[in-house]
């Protein structure tokens, strides 16, 4: 029995670093999160020390908590991040998100968020309510290109995001095809994906996260949004690094 | 038609076949790290492709021969009788999944996935849902390739026809037909939106070719498959396709991929067979001809026996298939999800198939030996059943 007693201690020892280092438990998925494409406006942003965010989305991007909090859903969770690494910048980002909109429906509300919030970046989460209703995938796809130009022309940078990974509905809901929509669509306007439905695959075949869980409780999903948002921050400021170091390559050009 | 060195069954089409069961088992079970061995991750095509063109080149062969022998009347019969059976298969199948569904919502709490809940919502209308999915437009997930199947059988006697007299022209106008649907973007509609996922006007491509290599197609073209020139081509065009796939994996190699060519290759369209799928089965079955003969000593090998016998008994050992697919994402829920869970979840599964493949042999042959009409023709006995 003797060996119970430090085998104990190691397991409280961890537990609590686990517990106490909760930041580093998101990092098991940084690997999946590259810049691929620079952020321009969101570079000019951070220059002129003032960041505004646009969160489009559905239900995914909300957390509906006790009372009907959204503070513990990832834009929130975004913002804290950003504002904790940009010193001496404001930043602010604001959520759009509502309950099952399709790409189709948000994206007719682009043009007024543009003018209304007038952020240097729209993040864009969408697929799940087009995977659950079986759209048209091709249509899928022109709507997400029509966005990006949308937001483009608005001078808006984007960033799009996938779905959650589900591993109880996995076999329900067909969403690979409309990931692979998003990436496409990415990968042509040279948009940044945020890759959530590989990310969080990755909690889940790692054990950082019991996705598989049945519960009524929120304490996993708002860490599950504390993650989404430090990830997503660490995204949103790589791309703008990028764009200043296409900057400053093109003024040692010249 | 069929030539005479064609009479005895070729037991590489049972034997794929049966290849190709096993993957989209493994494939249907989610999160499964054993589907890493599966050809989709490693190429454009996967195991639908061979599943397909199989089942078109048995089909044509099975009813090809009936037709010649006795008549387009009443092979065309036996086709659609094969169809009605797939179709039944299909709504049995559609009746398990309901039940997993049903499962999952009553059990199933987690504010994290409040969305994805919204898959259960049709539930509430069982009217609505149960007509749609009689009539092949309700697409629940991995349940596509039969409607698919179903399709192509109900079509198939005017094309098997058109194969018997003219095999040339039923190829141009079903790669017309093809190309068409390309550019119109013809397809059927499905429920609640959107369209089917395996395009009949597209996939029927596939089919038919299968069809046109059975009935002496493939012998008129073994001269040029056989070529070192198609061979190199081909062995070229797996190897890109595989450069390709790992940059999907690997999202930083993304960046080695010209922009040209991503853009003239995005999206690989698997609802309208791709070309770049079609090239890649092509490419691949090429190889598999040129490297497995006909009369290879494997095929008798007890090793490979297993693979040929769930080939044999497709459409039974397919539908047993998704749902032992159901089942095992169902024990993970409940039990476990770790990677020995999934080691086993598949092998007790493709044990189970080979099980389920061995007890339909039994039983047809038991069936067999009973005094009754002979019904089949000497040599339709491995393959009259199970044309699937």
């Amino acid at each position: 029995m003797r060996w119970l007693v430090p085998a104990l201690v190691g397991m409280i020892a961890y537990a609590t670093c686990a517990f106490g280092a909760d930041d580093n438990v998101c990092l098991t998925a940084a690997s999946l999160v590259h810049a691929d494409f620079p952020l321009q406006h969101v570079a000019a942003a951070i220059r002129n020390k003032n960041l505004v965010i646009a969160v489009v989305g559905s239900t995914s991007s909300m957390l509906p908590g006790p009372g009907g909090t959204t503070k513990s859903a990832y834009p929130s969770k975004l913002e804290a991040a950003l504002t904790s690494r940009l010193k001496g910048i404001t930043v602010k980002v604001t959520s759009f998100a509502k309950p099952r909109l399709t790409a189709a429906e948000m994206e007719k509300d682009f043009g007024q968020i543009l003018i209304d919030a007038k952020p240097a970046l729209v993040i864009w989460q969408t697929g799940t309510v087009e995977a659950i209703r079986g759209t048209d995938i091709d249509e899928f796809r022109s709507t997400l290109d029509e966005g990006v130009e949308t937001l483009h022309t608005g001078h808006a940078d984007v960033v799009l995001m996938n779905m959650q990974y589900s591993p109880r509905t996995e076999t329900m809901i067909a969403a690979a095809g409309y990931a692979d929509a998003m990436r496409f669509v990415g990968l042509q306007r040279e948009v940044p994906l945020f890759d959530r439905l590989a990310i969080m695959r990755q909690w889940y075949e790692l054990g950082t996260f019991d996705l598989y869980a049945a519960t009524k409780n929120t304490d996993m999903a708002e860490r599950v949004h504390g993650c989404l948002g430090q990830l997503l921050a660490d995204l949103v400021i790589d791309s703008a690094k990028l764009a200043e170091v296409g900057l400053s390559e093109s003024k040692d050009i010249r | 038609m069929a030539p005479a060195a064609t009479v005895e069954r070729d037991l590489r089409l049972d034997l794929f076949r049966g290849i190709a069961l096993w993957l989209i088992f493994l494939d249907h079970i989610p999160s499964n790290i054993v589907s890493w061995i599966t050809i989709r991750n490693y190429g454009f095509s996967d195991a639908t492709e061979i599943f397909v063109f199989i089942s078109g080149y048995t089909a044509a062969f099975v009813y090809g021969r009936a037709m010649t022998e006795r008549g387009f009347v009443v092979a065309g019969a036996r086709v659609l009788k094969r169809a009605w059976q797939v179709y039944v298969a299909h709504i049995f199948l559609f009746v398990i999944y309901m039940a997993e569904i049903a499962y999952v919502a009553a059990s199933f709490e987690n504010p994290l996935y409040h969305e994805e809940m919204g898959i259960f919502d049709f539930l509430k209308q069982p009217d609505v849902t149960l007509v749609q999915a009689l009539l092949l437009k309700f697409k629940p997930a991995n349940m596509d390739i039969l409607p698919l199947y179903i399709v192509l059988l109900a079509a198939m006697p005017p094309i098997l026809w058109l194969l018997l007299r003219q095999a040339t022209v039923a190829l141009a106008a079903s790669a017309l037909l093809y190309a068409l649907t390309w550019h119109f973007g013809w397809n059927f509609p499905a429920y609640p939106s959107g369209e089917w996922v395996f395009n009949p006007f597209a996939w029927q491509l596939l089919f038919v070719f299968g069809g046109w290599c059975a009935l002496g197609g493939a012998e008129r073209l073994a001269p040029f498959s056989r070529s070192p020139i198609t061979m190199a081509i081909a062995i070229a065009y797996l190897v890109f396709a595989f450069l390709i796939c790992m940059t999907w994996y690997v999202p930083r190699y993304a960046h080695f991929v010209p922009k040209f060519l991503s853009e003239w290759m995005y999206p690989i369209d698997k609802t309208n067979l791709d070309v770049l799928r079609f090239a890649h089965f092509l490419a691949l079955a090429a190889i598999t001809v040129r490297y497995v003969p006909r009369d290879w000593l494997w095929l008798k090998s007890p090793l490979l026996y297993p693979a040929i016998l769930c080939g044999q008994h497709s459409l039974e050992i397919f539908c047993l298939g998704v749902f032992l697919s159901f089942a095992g994402h169902f024990v993970m829920i409940e039990v476990s999800s770790g990677v020995a869970m999934q080691i086993a979840l598949s092998t007790a599964g493709i044990i189970i198939m080979i099980a389920a493949a061995g007890l339909i042999s039994w039983y047809k042959g038991v069936e067999g030996r009973h005094p009754g009409p002979p019904s089949r023709p000497p040599g339709a006995t491995l393959a009259g059943g199970e044309a699937a």
